[in-house]
């Protein structure tokens, strides 16, 4: 049992887990899912932010928003469902107080970016062009909120003109976060490409409701809301198999990634990078963990690059 | 400092019907530096389909024996589950989290402390507390509110403070809630820390108002991260919060215990 494993370390080469994204190179694929992680500040108290490839910040907007009322979350089977509504203090605060934290930490950082109309995700693409940041997230898929966001990401059309627009503007490389709430996803994937965009990630959480049988009535104040963790992983990894299938820029795999082996099941259905998400929040160490596994998954299998694992079914 | 540990069970039991006690130690290397009146834990559900922690304030932190007790009520899956632990059981842990009632403000004073159901077990750490305030001066007065004559915690709050009761059905103290037991009683104070459901809370905001006196409400909401991260548990703020930069302060971080002036509650 466990013949691999009990080999010496000694004799084991440490496998190179950097990853490369539209000229991006992360020191191993493991990244964070926006709206889990804030700005990476409350987790820097469990963890090492500089163990982490990346960190994918919460959707920012060019003005604060409040979000939608409370309860915004709720349990279910192997995952939660979230309303909160994209609330977030706004790009001034977030580049004072968020960039200016995150400078300070070895890693890349990816800015999530929200927003009612076009123009206003174009005001915040352009405030951040001189700023410390790798690459930008665009969140065309939160289904928590009334305009913008997810209205972009269910029309092939209107999601090839964002990209378009985004990418004149954007002094980084741009990633489409497409929303698993489409009839055929791999649309949406070529739409985003045609469009110009340098990567795309998947999946968003997938739209669900729950009712208290009590109360006769929604549990979340939104009514429906995103869910997320285990319970979406196969409705996941068959949507990024299905993109990376129809697209050649790379795709960021995402959807209740829990442990190393989740993740390099992400890689192997055609993911460059991987994100935790709602398992943060079950465990504040789950990044690091499956960071680390995944190296010592690599190293024990014979795997010298974990990007040679990308698509390989 | 917060940090995710596993606990050992010392002790589960039944107080009064759906509400539990449960005494959790930790392992040496794991102590928190520091425990305040107010503050939580979020305990974990085992097994691996329920994902999220479950906030349950301090009942009791013992620093010597390095033990913190929690008086909860078993109302869901979660914490139905967490009734079946024994003694010995390991149990995983988030904490310390939340921000609690400011001791340095309530010395000195004449604090009346209002619990109501669930929300008396946060107020016996605050009355033990306040009890060992060097503070000249510091005299405790404790107002609980029970649905009937299980009166869970009563005798351990007696040791703290001068206790009065109020029932719902009447079956013990004043018939009706906290605020109908302060009125029956005249009961007179410097300042109120309150937990308890939000009708409860909203009373004793404007209470304190009409009687123009400081109020310190710990507020509950429902929660995924417990560190303020997912913006889960937002309290409406009656100005801009800090941190937000919109009228929503954390639950998780801000709060739990909030200045009845700071939020909005209706």
């Amino acid at each position: 049992m466990n013949t691999s494993n009990s080999l010496p370390e000694m004799s084991l080469q440490k496998p190179d887990m950097s990853v490369t994204i539209a000229g991006v190179t992360f020191k191993n694929p493991v990244l964070t899912a926006s709206g889990t992680f804030g700005s990476g500040l409350e987790y820097a108290e469990f963890i090492d932010l500089g163990r982490l490839g990346g960190v994918v910040t919460k959707g920012v907007s060019n003005v604060p928003w409040p979000g939608n009322p409370t309860p915004r979350v709720t349990e279910v089977s192997a995952g939660m469902l979230n309303a909160i509504g994209l609330q977030n203090p706004g790009m001034e605060v977030f580049i004072e107080r968020d960039l200016a934290f995150l400078k300070g930490v070895d890693t890349k950082v990816i800015v999530n970016v929200c927003g009612k109309s076009v123009e206003d995700y174009l005001d915040v693409v352009r405030r951040l062009q001189k700023e410390a940041v790798d690459m930008l997230e665009i969140n065309v898929s939160c289904p928590n909120v009334k305009e913008g966001a997810i209205a972009f990401g269910q029309n092939p059309d209107a999601l090839y003109d964002i990209t378009c627009r985004i990418k004149k503007e954007a002094a980084q490389p741009v990633i489409m976060k497409l929303t698993p709430n489409v009839t055929d996803i791999t649309q949406m994937a070529r739409a985003a490409e045609a469009g110009g965009a340098d990567a795309i990630s998947l999946i968003n959480t997938i739209t669900g409701a729950k009712i208290d049988i009590e109360k006769r009535q929604f549990v979340l104040a939104n009514k429906t809301g995103g869910l997320s963790g285990p319970a979406i992983k196969p409705v996941a990894v068959r949507m990024v198999w299905q993109a990376a299938q129809a697209v050649s820029i790379p795709v960021i795999g995402m959807g209740g990634i829990a442990t190393a082996e989740d993740a390099i099941e992400f890689m192997m259905a055609g993911a460059s990078a991987v994100a935790v998400g709602a398992m943060n929040f079950h465990d504040p160490y789950t990044t690091v963990r499956v960071a680390e596994g995944m190296e010592k998954w690599c190293a024990s299998h014979g795997v010298d690059r974990v990007s040679s694992l990308t698509g390989i079914v | 400092m917060k940090k995710k540990t596993t606990m050992t069970v010392l002790d589960s039991r039944m107080l009064a019907q759906d509400i539990w006690s449960l005494e959790l130690a930790y392992a040496p290397e794991d102590l928190p530096e520091k425990v305040c009146p107010g503050q939580f834990a979020g305990l974990y559900p085992a097994g691996g389909e329920m994902l999220l922690m479950r906030p349950i304030s301090i009942c009791r932190w013992d620093s010597g024996r390095g033990a913190l007790r929690f008086v909860y009520r078993a109302a869901g899956k979660g914490t139905r589950s967490f009734t079946e632990l024994r003694a010995g059981d390991k149990m995983d842990m988030l904490g310390i989290l939340g921000n609690g009632y400011d001791l340095d403000e309530l010395g000195g004073k004449h604090v009346l402390l209002l619990g109501g159901g669930i929300g008396v077990p946060p107020m016996l750490e605050l009355a033990a507390a306040l009890n060992r305030s060097e503070d000249a001066g510091t005299r405790v007065t404790a107002v609980m509110g029970y649905r009937n004559n299980e009166l869970f915690l009563k005798e351990e709050m007696e040791e703290f403070a001068d206790v009065y009761i109020a029932t719902e059905d009447g079956s013990a103290g004043t018939r009706g809630n906290v605020l109908d037991a302060v009125r029956e009683n005249e009961l007179q104070a410097d300042v109120l820390c309150a937990c308890g459901p939000l009708p409860m809370l909203r009373a004793i905001k404007h209470y304190a108002q009409e009687k123009d006196i400081p109020a310190f409400l710990s507020l509950e909401e429902r929660m995924a991260c417990g560190v303020g991260v997912c913006l889960g548990c937002v309290a409406k703020t009656t100005r801009t919060d800090e941190h937000s930069k919109v009228h929503n302060a954390r639950v998780c971080v801000e709060g739990p215990v909030f200045s009845a002036d700071d939020v909005d509650l209706d």
